[in-house]
């Protein structure tokens, strides 16, 4: 029963890994979970500096315009987009909808996608 | 619990953008005038109850997964519970003042 008394396989050649989509889509799921939950802070300051005065408000405009505001924005809107289209895909497995290898393989494609789509738009708008 | 504040928070920002795409405010006071009345301050209240309660429930599984000793255990799920709240009640503080 001891897990040392039989040495298990180590492979690690990274190129031959194959990741299945549905396990990335997971992953990046968990991760952008962790991402959006340390944005909550600066989403909270800006909404601070949005309604506080009449110059924050302008302060916050300012901000909005340099490089570094909006290469945020953008990772965040990828971030929520791909967080809020895996748990939607979530939501509907749990009713019983696409939960089938083939489907759930298509969603999951939709998912990495259309997050990816989401940010291209926020870059197009933002930038 | 998870699912429900995600569905609500999925209303809330639909909500949102589709204000901002019929009638984005364009001035500080528009903007602290929408956000002040009475159905945007309670949503958003809601909201940030909801956010931080989702926020909290996939941290603390992130942190079940990852750390295995207890003590670092108790210390990580803590100091993340302690931030949630700060951060909530600051939350709540810069949505009353917005109304004030």
């Amino acid at each position: 029963m001891s897990r040392r008394s039989k040495p298990r396989p180590v492979f690690f050649n990274l190129t031959q890994i194959q990741i299945p989509v549905g396990a990335l889509t997971s992953i990046t799921h968990r991760v952008t979970g962790i991402v959006l939950a340390l944005g909550i802070p600066f989403g909270f300051y800006a909404l601070h500096l949005s309604l506080a005065s009449a110059q924050s408000y302008e302060r916050l405009t300012q901000m909005a315009n340099t490089g570094l505001f909006k290469a945020a924005l953008i990772l965040f809107i990828w971030a929520l987009s791909h967080h809020l289209l895996a748990g939607v895909r979530h939501l509907l497995m749990d009713i019983g909808v696409g939960s089938h290898l083939a489907a759930a393989r298509r969603s999951a494609w939709s998912v990495n996608v259309g997050g990816f789509l989401m940010a291209l738009l926020a870059a197009g708008v933002v930038l | 619990m998870q699912r429900l504040s995600a569905v609500f928070m999925l209303g809330f920002i639909v909500f949102v953008l589709v204000h901002f795409l019929i009638d984005p405010p364009h001035s500080y006071e528009a903007w602290r005038g929408w956000v002040g009345s009475t159905g945007v301050s309670v949503a958003a209240v809601l909201f940030v109850v909801a956010l931080l309660s989702h926020a909290w429930v996939g941290l603390r599984d992130v942190t079940l997964d990852y750390v295995a000793p207890l003590a670092a255990r108790i210390t990580t799920l803590s100091l993340i519970a302690a931030a949630l709240l700060a951060v909530g009640a600051w939350a709540v503080r810069i949505l009353l003042l917005g109304r004030g």
